[in-house]
């Protein structure tokens, strides 16, 4: 394929997206109360708008008439290039809370870097993006303080919340290869020179809602390289399974 | 800067236009909306750009058929094109737009200042579709559809739409 490198550096970043959409997107009928439910599928909704303009532009690289459904339903489990952070389950509203939170301040400052990106499409798609994100991180970051400095037992689930997810965030900064020889061309980001402010900004809120930093210094990553959890495999399960039923089929 | 983002409209078309309308907010057309971006016609062939207002906005691809169905109807081919540059603003949505939008119970957007401190709920700006009134809070930062928070108004007790401000 021409253009290989860029094309897994789109799913890098789009696969992100459609991967944590698809688990805000499980939610729905399901959250604690009417306002956060809709908020969870809102998000869900910008999260997946977001994964379909990376995914046909990654499509066209794919020629012979790919779609970005293709793109989206029919790769192979190792062929998903999302960090683990995304493909989480639900455990509970605190969980998910946390798990967007920690996502949000990563991809609002990618979204941040991309927008000068010298890819016009890219750029495009992050500037769109940068609103909407923005308005995540304020939901999310809302909900950590609202819990974390909330009763005891909010606090202790979204420490736990915290606790658990902590090791996954420093694959979001972790560079494959692909993003190496992107970023050298200008297109891509070179996302560890903002970890610093990220774990600054993430640590202020954490102090602010009244919750204890981690210290362990274990972190696991792998899903950038198309290595995922165990839950990985049931999220695809539910979101291929039309395509893999009926192929081809569309709305 | 406006003139910018002045979108590039042939006037002949503008009567075909205003027939097509958001399908989740009837009362705006297309052109109160400021999606349009771009309507060229040459040869009988009419290029449209069109902008979402959210990625996700699930009304778009109505928009698109909508459009093609409305100049086809009068004999004319429609090609749509979808752009994401420049990004679409509240700033956008025509004065008529604003005051249909209102009339239709859908409080219309405030400055991005004004819009945050709303929905953070620390000020009471945001106006009643009903009564009018501006003793209102914030229900929910997010509502029916990707554009709008929910609000209630404390002295006739209307819940109500409101569209949030997009910079």
């Amino acid at each position: 394929m021409e253009n290989q490198a860029l094309y897994k550096y789109i799913l890098g970043i789009a696969d992100n997206s459609l991967i944590l959409g698809q688990r805000l997107g499980e939610l729905c009928g399901h959250g604690p109360s009417l306002e956060t439910d809709i908020a969870l599928t809102n998000i869900s909704l910008d999260l997946i708008g977001q994964t379909r303009s990376y995914y046909q532009y990654a499509a066209k690289f794919l020629g012979e008439n790919k779609t970005e459904d293709d793109v989206a339903f029919l790769r192979l489990e190792n062929e998903y290039l999302n960090v683990l952070l995304v493909e989480q389950p639900n455990t509970h509203f605190g969980y998910v809370m946390a798990r967007q939170y920690l996502f949000d301040v990563f991809h609002l400052m990618l979204m941040e870097e991309l927008q000068h990106s010298k890819d016009i499409t890219l750029a495009a798609i992050a500037r769109k993006g940068i609103k909407e994100v923005s308005y995540h991180k304020r939901f999310s970051g809302d909900w950590i303080k609202r819990l974390g400095d909330g009763t005891e037992e909010s606090h202790a689930k979204m420490q736990e919340a915290i606790n658990d997810l902590w090791r996954f965030t420093e694959e979001l900064f972790q560079m494959t290869e692909d993003d190496r020889l992107v970023t050298g061309e200008g297109v891509g980001i070179d996302i560890s020179k903002f970890k610093e402010a990220y774990y600054d900004e993430v640590t202020a809120l954490l102090r602010e809602a009244t919750l204890t930093i981690p210290e362990s210094k274990f972190f696991i990553s792998g899903g950038k390289e198309g290595r995922h959890s165990e839950h990985m495999g049931y999220l695809l399960a539910d979101l291929q399974y039309m395509q893999r039923t009926y192929p081809n089929m569309s709305w | 800067m406006t003139l910018v983002h002045e979108p590039n409209i042939d006037q002949s078309l503008i009567p075909i236009l205003e027939k097509v309308s958001d399908p989740e907010i009837p009362v705006l057309t297309v052109l109160d909306l400021g999606v349009i971006r771009e309507a060229k016609l040459s040869d009988g062939l009419v290029e449209i750009k069109l902008t979402p207002t959210y990625s996700g906005c699930p009304a778009m691809d109505v928009i698109g058929d909508d459009l093609r169905k409305a100049f086809a109807d009068e004999g004319m081919v429609a090609k749509i094109e979808l752009v994401l540059a420049p990004a679409w603003s509240t700033d956008w949505i025509s004065e008529s737009g604003r005051n249909k939008m209102e009339a239709y119970g859908i409080a219309p957007p405030l400055s991005a200042s004004a819009d945050k401190e709303a929905l953070l709920g620390k000020k009471k700006i945001v106006k009643c579709t009903l009564c009018g009134s501006t003793n209102t809070h914030v229900v929910s930062q997010f509502g029916s559809t990707a554009c709008k928070a929910l609000f209630k108004c404390d002295d006739c007790l209307e819940p109500f739409d409101y569209f949030k401000c997009l910079k």
